[in-house]
């Protein structure tokens, strides 16, 4: 679909980055130490804080993907919201408090506050650079994608301009800049969530007029189809003709609208936030299905073809490709379901960019209060989701071939100002976050590995300037793959640093904590295995067979897709049994040497 | 604002022991009962899916209404735990005051 391009769009996200940037120029005349670098010197109001975890947090993926998600399929976005937010009360009753009072700028350190070992810190340095930059892409990968249709520019210029800005934020003041950077994208974000969810609710739902008419003519307009053709040559027709707005071509209309209301209304008035969602649920709604047809010559076509569905439907887990699992008779259908749930609720608290936001407050008293902000902020924006979601699935403004528009596009449907002011928020939430993961991984370059690995004796003013560098190359790492996996899936990148991140972190976080004979040999290895058992069954299995090496998803080496309910067991297991054989042997060797003296 | 002030800050996280081993235990139960709530939500969706296609309240189904009150859950849980944490810390304080 083409999208007009929005001078207005340019206006205030130039506005948005001029504030950014001021701040970070402010903060950054002010911020020398590695204390202040890393962890803006403890001193974040928890209030801030608080907000500024909801800014980290609420990545492109929750802003875009989940409301895409729910415009497309309806309640199956709104379990990642569900997921994602249970997560946090890991992070608060088990992972919050500790962590702060164990660590002191990353989650390596808080992980070897017990022992002192290299082997701890190098394997969780890896971890976090490797979670961050999985979590980098589908940011960088977002950034791209938005701007291509908002602002006009192609995608590698969305990449790097976000990569630039990122990179400047980060490098002036750290810790400091980012979480400001954040607390205002954290606040825009929840206040203009709900600036659109009011106007949806006043808006009300209404039966499109072209669904009005009945008997065959309302058939034959259910029946209508929209093709997208990509020839060999690169050249693109939309339902037959060239793509374009002049005389003779053809764009695609956009999508989502209302066929039936309970009752037979064509249009219902303000509504009631309960009241919307009984009405939908009571309703039909056209949903689209896409089908890809690969010619002889190499011509791919899409077909888009309608299905009215019954709200109580769309309000009903199921309905999309990534949780289709809960309505099949197949045990490992379930599984794979059961497995995401899982990797969701363990994956936040083991999030490397998170944890560090502890060591930005003073106490735990703290870091205890800015998470139940946090939990507050970010509950409340999961939940104003649904309405975004459902209207954007409603508003008759919706491209079929992209659901991350779908805020956006929700956003211009109630004018021009609003879909600028949510186009800028978007590519704040991508600032936010990326500021916050590019940190992360300088701390893990600069203090884990430099520092405390390879022992390199850097003054603190010189493990600032490593860290600034180190930020520098990440940022540089993340332009390129952002620009390298342009067509990647973004939600599918960022369940595979939740996996990761769970298998990776959370079980030696938790038996660090709660077992008294975990070994550091048994943190190294269940850090590794749970990195690497994760990562090789992502590269194994059908989602990936199908998307990323297009061969046939049934010929997959692993039974189901989500790794989470195999490998966050196995990380436990693993730090067990080597923490169990570890210790007998310094035991033993202990026993052994004091038997030698006697 | 506090946060404006980007001084290392000493951590004053001194408490009576006794005071942190309760806050722990109370965590620990408010996490297994979230727990129990988030569990019961992805079985009933995952092995009894027509139920959540019921309508109990309101017009609404119970997916929606079970998803809106884990979240709501999770925020009210968060808030009873901050409220006992100050609890006990006010307690732990007067004690030690009491005590020296």
């Amino acid at each position: 679909m083409i999208h007009e391009r929005s001078l207005l769009a340019v206006v205030v996200f130039g506005i948005f980055v001029a504030i950014t940037l001021g701040l970070s120029f402010y903060f950054g005349a002010r911020t020398r130490s590695s204390q202040g670098y890393f962890a803006a010197g403890g001193g974040i109001h928890w209030f801030v804080n608080g907000v500024a975890f909801a800014g980290d947090y609420l990545s492109a993926a929750s802003f875009l993907g989940i409301c895409g998600m729910i415009a497309f399929y309806g309640y199956d976005g709104f379990l990642y919201s569900i997921g994602y937010l249970a997560g946090w009360i890991v992070a608060l009753f088990v992972i919050a408090e500790p962590v702060k009072r164990l660590g002191r700028y990353t989650f390596a350190d808080a992980l070897d506050s017990r022992f002192n070992s290299r082997g701890i810190k190098l394997a969780a340095a890896i971890s976090t650079l490797a979670v961050s930059i999985f979590y980098l892409i589908p940011q960088m990968v977002g950034a791209g994608v938005l701007i291509t249709p908002l602002l006009g520019f192609p995608h590698w210029v969305g990449v790097v301009l976000v990569g630039t800005i990122v990179i400047l934020i980060v490098v002036t003041a750290g810790m400091v800049s980012t979480t400001y950077v954040q607390f205002l994208k954290g606040s825009l974000l929840v206040l203009f969530s709900l600036v659109l969810t009011v106007l949806i609710l006043h808006r009300g739902l209404k039966v499109d007029p072209r669904y009005q008419a009945g008997g065959s003519q309302r058939e034959r307009v259910l029946a209508e189809t929209q093709t997208v053709s990509v020839g060999p040559d690169g050249q693109k027709t939309v339902n037959g003709k060239p793509q374009g707005r002049g005389e003779g071509q053809a764009d695609l209309s956009p999508i989502g609208h209302v066929s039936r209301l309970p009752g037979g209304a064509t249009e219902t008035g303000p509504l009631g936030p309960l009241e919307f969602l009984s009405t939908i649920e009571q309703s039909e709604i056209v949903l689209w299905t896409a089908k890809t047809v690969i010619d002889d010559d190499g011509r791919v076509t899409t077909v888009y073809t309608q299905r009215p569905t019954p709200g109580s439907e769309v309000l009903r887990p199921g309905n999309s490709p990534t949780f289709r699992g809960v309505r099949s008779e197949k045990f490992t259908d379930k599984l794979n379901f059961l497995s995401l749930m899982l990797a969701l609720f363990c994956g936040t608290a083991s999030l490397p960019h998170i944890l560090i936001r502890y060591y930005t407050v003073k106490d735990q008293a703290s870091a205890r209060k800015s998470t139940v902000v946090g939990i507050g902020s970010i509950g409340f924006f999961y939940v104003l989701t649904l309405f975004l979601g459902l209207g954007a699935m409603t508003s008759g403004a919706i491209d079929v071939t992209n659901s991350n528009m779908a805020a956006p596009l929700l956003a211009r449907s109630f004018g021009e100002l609003l879909f600028s002011i949510i186009s800028a928020i978007a590519f704040t939430t991508v600032l936010g976050t990326v500021s916050g993961l590019i940190v992360a991984s300088s701390g893990a370059v600069a203090h884990d590995l430099v520092a405390n690995v390879f022992r390199v004796p850097l003054t603190d003013h010189q493990q600032v300037r490593v860290a600034k560098l180190a930020a520098v190359g990440v940022g540089a790492i993340a332009i390129v793959l952002g620009i390298l996996f342009e067509k990647m899936n973004v939600n599918f990148l960022v369940g595979w640093a939740f996996s990761v991140a769970a298998s990776a972190n959370l079980p030696s976080l938790v038996m660090l904590l709660f077992w008294k004979g975990t070994t550091r040999q048994g943190i190294t290895v269940a850090v590794i295995v749970g990195m690497l058992s994760s990562l090789a069954w992502i590269l194994l299995s059908g989602d990936t067979y199908r998307d990323i090496y297009k061969l046939d998803p049934a010929t997959a080496l692993v039974p189901f897709s989500q790794p989470g309910i195999v490998t966050i067991p196995l990380g436990f297991l693993t730090l067990v049994a080597v923490s169990l054989a570890t210790r007998s042997r310094v035991q033993g060797n202990v026993a052994s040497v004091s038997g030698g003296g006697g | 604002m506090g946060g404006l002030d980007h001084r290392a800050i000493p951590t004053p996280d001194a408490q009576p022991e006794r005071v942190s081993a309760q806050r722990i235990r109370y965590g620990h139960a408010l996490f297994v009962l979230y727990l129990l709530l988030y569990g019961a939500f992805v079985l009933l969706n995952a092995f009894a899916p027509s139920v959540m296609a019921r309508t109990p309240a309101a017009g609404i189904n119970l997916a929606v209404l079970s998803g809106l009150g884990l979240i709501g859950a999770a925020f009210l849980l968060a808030l009873v735990y901050d409220w006992l944490s100050r609890f006990l810390d006010s307690r732990g304080q007067n004690e030690g005051r009491h005590g020296t």
